[in-house]
């Protein structure tokens, strides 16, 4: 049973929520006693899904094959599957993920399962863990079709990349019939350095405790000095405070970063839904009684003026101590 | 211009989260049912700015039991003109999507917006696989919509960056935040509600590709560990030696 991972560059590279997708399908395939092959949409770098096992690779190159159209995208994932004999098709939950495997789904029939958490228990049908309840609970969930799809809930895995090279192989498909009328006028900000919010192993949070917009910068430089992405809850993205894309918690980003340090917000329930499976958790916050430091692994109880700026200093010299 | 809008039916986001039946069904004793956040606040509540300005309806569809019908009520106390409910038990995502596909195939609407995504179910899948069975563009994760003589353009949401996009109508999308401004209905809305049509159509008799076997809660955490707020190279040390975080 052969598994197809299809990989998402952007600006040409092999994203990094693709690669982890990559290493699912090669452990899926060898559970399934298959070869797991990578689809991937004009990488540069193709090559690097060898260092998480993939040894063959399939490179779309034509530009119009990307996830703004995804009817061009399943029909590009179509071919290929069909020339191995794909079973399962691997995605990672990522803005391509959902907008290509629903597509691919209702075209095939092939059963789909998003925000996967585990890799498939064969023993009784095609069974995958999911986080549901914006992670407040998790599901076991069959897979009835022949064919599977799969798409990978981002950083549940983690990336241990290893040696090795894939070999890469030119992929052509005719998608000259397929006419979506969709067009790209214009990509904003994707070109920036940071790492996107659902993607970051660090993120620096803060809200309503900070008073206004112009408070932020001690936030801004805590994720200059670690290298961390920054987020907000929500009434600080509703009143403009920061932008909107900052938003986390159950009805804005999810994210499950390795460390996530919250500054002045409270643990809303809501709140909590999207941060809760990051792996340690920080919390800042003058009153001791705030919700948030029940769902904290370490905690600080004190005014962020006065934390924060120590904190930054505490950090900055352990960052020139260890490099 | 003819808007459908797909609803789904979830719990309060305060709801306490348990199962029942051997961890097989979700508990819903005491549970306050709601229109998807996503749903109401961004597609929805654009839905009827477009028709507000250039005229036109919005059709809310849910695809469920009779006990879809009072958060249905609700989006039509937003201002909905009329409401359809599928009569089927939303088995999975594929069911969903396919019950709204044979109801709208031959309606004639000129957009279907769907929130980006269910809080309970956490599943993105709806949109783009109604949109595959109708044969229509999909624009995921929308987070603004304009339309101007039969083009929408679109600000669609990737990883750190927005694709300003322009398709023809018709469309699928789906919508996050940034689309629209949450209403809250008032009193003229809710009692106009009532008046209005709630159409109940029976199902077409798709079949579900997934089943959900068994539910879970996390782990419990253990308590918080507190650090001297004048001791921020305790902490430090801490992420960097315990956690390993750093
Ligand atoms: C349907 C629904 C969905 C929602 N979705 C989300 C969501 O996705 N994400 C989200 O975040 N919220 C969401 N909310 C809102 C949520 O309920 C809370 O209102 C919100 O999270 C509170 O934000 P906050 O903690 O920044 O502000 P507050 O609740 O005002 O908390 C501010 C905190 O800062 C502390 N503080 C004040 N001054 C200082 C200081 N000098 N130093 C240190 N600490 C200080 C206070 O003790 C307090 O704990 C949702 C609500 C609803 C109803
Ligand atoms: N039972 C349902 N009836 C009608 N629309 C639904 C239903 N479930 C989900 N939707 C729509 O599909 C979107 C995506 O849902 P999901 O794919 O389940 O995350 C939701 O935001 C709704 O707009």
């Amino acid at each position: 049973m052969s598994v197809l991972i299809v990989v998402d560059t952007k600006n040409g590279e092999v994203k990094k929520s693709s690669l982890e997708a990559a290493q699912y399908g090669v452990n899926v395939a060898s559970a399934l006693g298959g070869e797991a092959v990578a689809l991937s949409l004009n990488a540069s770098n193709a090559e690097v899904l060898g260092t998480v096992g993939i040894k063959k690779v399939l490179n779309v190159t034509d530009a119009s094959v990307s996830s703004s159209d995804p009817q061009k995208v399943v029909a590009a994932i179509v071919a290929a599957a069909n020339q191995i004999g794909a079973k399962v098709v691997v995605f990672a939950h990522d803005s391509t993920g959902k907008a290509v495997a629903p597509r691919l789904s209702a075209k095939s029939g092939a059963g789909l399962v998003t925000n996967v958490t585990s890799l498939p228990d064969t023993s009784n049908g095609f069974v995958v863990s999911k986080n549901v309840f914006s992670g407040k609970a998790h599901a076991q969930v069959n897979i009835l079709s022949d064919e599977k799809i799969v798409s990978i809930l981002p950083n549940a895995f983690g990336v241990k990349a290893g040696e090795g090279s894939a070999s890469v192989e030119s992929f052509s498909v005719d998608v000259s019939g397929i006419n979506s009328g969709i067009t790209v006028k214009e990509v904003k900000g994707g070109n920036s350095k940071v790492v996107p919010l659902p993607e970051a192993e660090l993120v620096v949070s803060a809200g309503r405790g900070l008073k206004g917009p112009e408070n932020w910068g001690m936030v801004e430089e805590m994720a200059e000095i670690l290298g961390a992405t920054t987020a907000c809850s929500r009434p600080v993205a509703d009143i403009g405070w920061r932008p909107h894309h900052e938003h986390v918690g159950q009805t804005g980003v999810a994210i499950r970063p390795n460390l996530y340090i919250a500054i002045g917000i409270s643990g809303a329930i809501q709140h909590l839904a999207g941060v809760n499976g990051s792996k340690v958790i920080v919390v800042i916050n003058k009153d001791p009684e705030a919700p948030f430091f029940k769902a904290a692994d370490y905690g600080v109880v004190g005014d962020a003026f006065e934390v924060v700026p120590r904190l930054n200093e505490a950090f900055r010299k352990f960052k020139s101590a260890n490099g | 211009m003819k808007i459908l809008v797909p609803i789904s039916k979830v719990p309060d986001t305060t709801s306490k989260i348990a199962f029942t039946d051997g961890d097989s069904k979700f508990n819903e004793e005491g549970i306050q049912w709601i229109v998807n956040p996503y749903d109401e606040w961004y597609a929805l509540v654009r839905a009827l700015e477009l028709t507000e300005t250039s005229g036109g309806s919005v059709t809310v569809i849910n695809v469920g039991d009779a006990t879809s019908d009072p958060v249905i009520r609700k989006a039509l106390a937003l201002g909905a003109n009329e409401a359809v409910r599928v009569d089927v038990n939303p088995t999975d995502s594929y069911v969903i999507a396919k019950e709204i596909a044979a109801y709208a195939a031959d309606k004639g609407f000129d957009m279907v917006l769907l929130g980006k995504e269910t809080i309970n179910y956490n599943g993105s899948e709806v949109g783009g696989m109604l949109a595959e069975f109708m044969n229509l563009p999909y624009i995921s994760l929308a987070s603004k919509l304009e339309v101007n003589g039969g083009v929408a353009t679109m600000d669609r949401t990737t990883e750190g960056g927005v694709e300003v996009v322009e398709v023809k109508l018709p469309f699928v999308a789906s919508s996050a935040k940034g689309m629209a401004e949450q209403r809250i209905p008032n009193m003229r809305g809710i009692m106009a509600a009532r008046t209005k049509p709630l159409t109940v159509v029976a199902a077409s008799g798709a079949t579900a590709k997934t089943a959900y076997v068994k539910y879970g809660l996390p782990a419990p955490k253990s308590a918080v560990k507190l650090v001297d707020a004048e001791n921020m190279d305790e902490l430090v040390r801490l992420l960097h030696e315990e956690a390993k975080s750093i």
